[in-house]
């Protein structure tokens, strides 16, 4: 299965816009996404292991928020997209 | 849900001859035109997706536009905030956005609100008008609209952009979600994107700012399917649109079934007390850009290590060595931490960054240019362009 990785964190997943990854549910395939990619990890969890609210990981068109959250099953031909908040303008970061 | 139709004089024979095209269209006609004219739309922001968004709803016929913005034109926008042009450098958006619309189509009554939208203002402007359009530029404001739209029950028509990525929906709606449904909170601020990775298609909010009007047009006829509980998704250089589901969550605290926000908050405070990361609090070794020159000119033997971008480099650079900020990690044995170093970048915050782990990795001679490249084009050599 496929995880699509958004541009605002593609520079910490060696700038792939997509992984692809063997797995049976979503928290294996992200797992495996950070574990390949430890940068990932705290753009994506809390130090707590959580997912990030202004983080949505859909199964193809669903939120997994309303499936299994991260024991939603997995098939080969599933797509898994990572969707952050994003609002646009500059930066939101104070100068840089 | 817009004004009544009933209320609204028939479109006088200009009228019809401006709006011909729509006209003739049975998706609109005479009695959508009409509904049009009734209608009040807000946009916040003139700027990259408000510029077309509101010329678009000018031209369509939208009777009353209302139009937020505190902001005056910058050289910087014109690549992208097409409303403005190269002669309103320095004037008020809204000055700026009201000359262009006024030309296009007097007929609009266009109200501006030359203000920062907040939680002093918000409720009271938007119960002037039907729908809201979100064209704002950061979290906060994104937060602050959608609450307020949510309290007036005025639907939200949503748009947002990232360098070459868009997003659009419809939100608060009486039956679907509302932004916070679907990201109940902001990024902490360590946590968004970084300006090395900013920048932004000039077209793109063209094309997100013109799906939000078309959205606000539709909800206007009662025609179509407007984005409810759909994300439209757009990835403006592999040219593909997605569409996800949204759904309504029954715990949402601003439009849910047990609603705890029941008035406008602090929004600033909203986004920015959530930052897990700590910022740089020690005093960090800095070094200005005078003094940058003058050490240099004397011939001194300085290291200066640009952690910027190669595309920025290419614009404009100081001969230093570079190495970009998400690689000096795995670069740092490049460097001799026996060499006093320099580390800059466009204006001082990446640089700090660098040097905080360059310290932290065990190098004592390392200092941050304050003002990076930006302050050394301002104060030492004006040849060296800004960007």
């Amino acid at each position: 299965m496929k995880i699509l990785i958004p541009t605002p964190l593609r520079p910490y997943a060696a700038k792939s816009d997509s992984v692809e990854l063997s797995a049976e549910t979503v928290g294996q395939a992200l797992s495996q996404l950070t574990s390949a990619h430890p940068d990932l990890r705290r753009h994506l969890f809390t130090d707590e292991g959580k997912l990030r609210s202004f983080v949505n990981v859909y199964l193809n068109d669903e939120d997994i928020r309303f499936l299994s959250k991260e024991n939603t099953p997995v098939l080969d031909t599933d797509t898994i997209s990572i969707i952050p908040s994003i609002a646009g303008g500059c930066c939101c970061c104070p100068c840089l | 849900m817009a004004g009544s139709v009933a209320t609204i004089p028939a479109l006088t024979n200009e009228e019809i001859l401006r709006y011909s095209r729509h006209l003739i269209m049975p998706e609109v006609g005479m009695e959508g035109q009409l509904k049009l004219k009734a209608a009040k739309v807000l946009c916040i922001g003139a700027g990259g997706l408000g510029s077309p968004l509101a010329l678009y709803l000018a031209a369509a016929g939208v009777g009353t536009l209302g139009m937020v913005d505190f902001d005056v034109v910058d050289f910087t926008n014109l690549q992208r905030q097409i409303i403005h042009s190269t002669a309103d450098v320095g004037r008020p958006k809204l000055q700026s956005a009201a000359e262009k619309i006024g030309a296009m189509n007097p007929e609009v009554e266009l109200r501006t609100f030359e203000t920062r939208l907040t939680s002093q203002n918000a409720l009271e402007l938007f119960r002037d008008f039907d729908i809201v359009v979100d064209g704002t530029d950061n979290f906060a404001t994104r937060y602050l609209v959608n609450d307020a739209c949510v309290l007036t029950g005025k639907p939200n028509v949503y748009g947002s952009i990232f360098r070459f990525e868009g997003q659009v929906s419809v939100f608060a709606t009486e039956n679907g979600p509302c932004y916070r449904c679907v990201y109940p909170e902001p990024p902490p601020p360590g946590l968004v994107p970084s300006c090395a990775e900013g920048g932004v298609l000039g077209v793109l909010p063209g094309l997100v700012g013109v799906m939000q009007a078309t959205e606000a047009i539709k909800l206007i006829l009662g025609a179509g399917e407007p984005l409810i509980g759909r994300l439209l998704l757009v990835d403006a250089l592999a040219m593909k649109f997605r569409e996800l589901k949204l759904r309504k969550d029954p715990d949402c605290p601003v439009c849910g079934q047990h609603r705890i926000i029941t008035k406008l908050i602090d929004y600033e405070q909203f986004c920015g007390i959530r930052g897990e990361e700590k910022p740089v609090e020690n005093k960090l070794p800095e070094i200005s850009v005078e003094e940058l020159k003058r050490r240099r000119d004397a011939g001194e033997d300085l290291f200066v290590l640009d952690v910027r971008e190669p595309h920025e480099y290419q614009i404009c650079n100081l001969g230093g060595y570079l190495i970009p900020l998400n690689d000096l990690p795995k670069r740092v044995h490049e460097l001799d931490s026996s060499r006093e170093i320099v580390a800059h970048c466009k204006m001082g915050g990446r640089s700090a960054k660098a040097v905080e782990f360059l310290r932290q990795a065990g190098f004592t001679k390392v200092k941050n240019l304050t003002g990076g490249i930006t302050a050394w084009s301002e104060r030492v050599d004006p040849k060296v362009p800004k960007y």
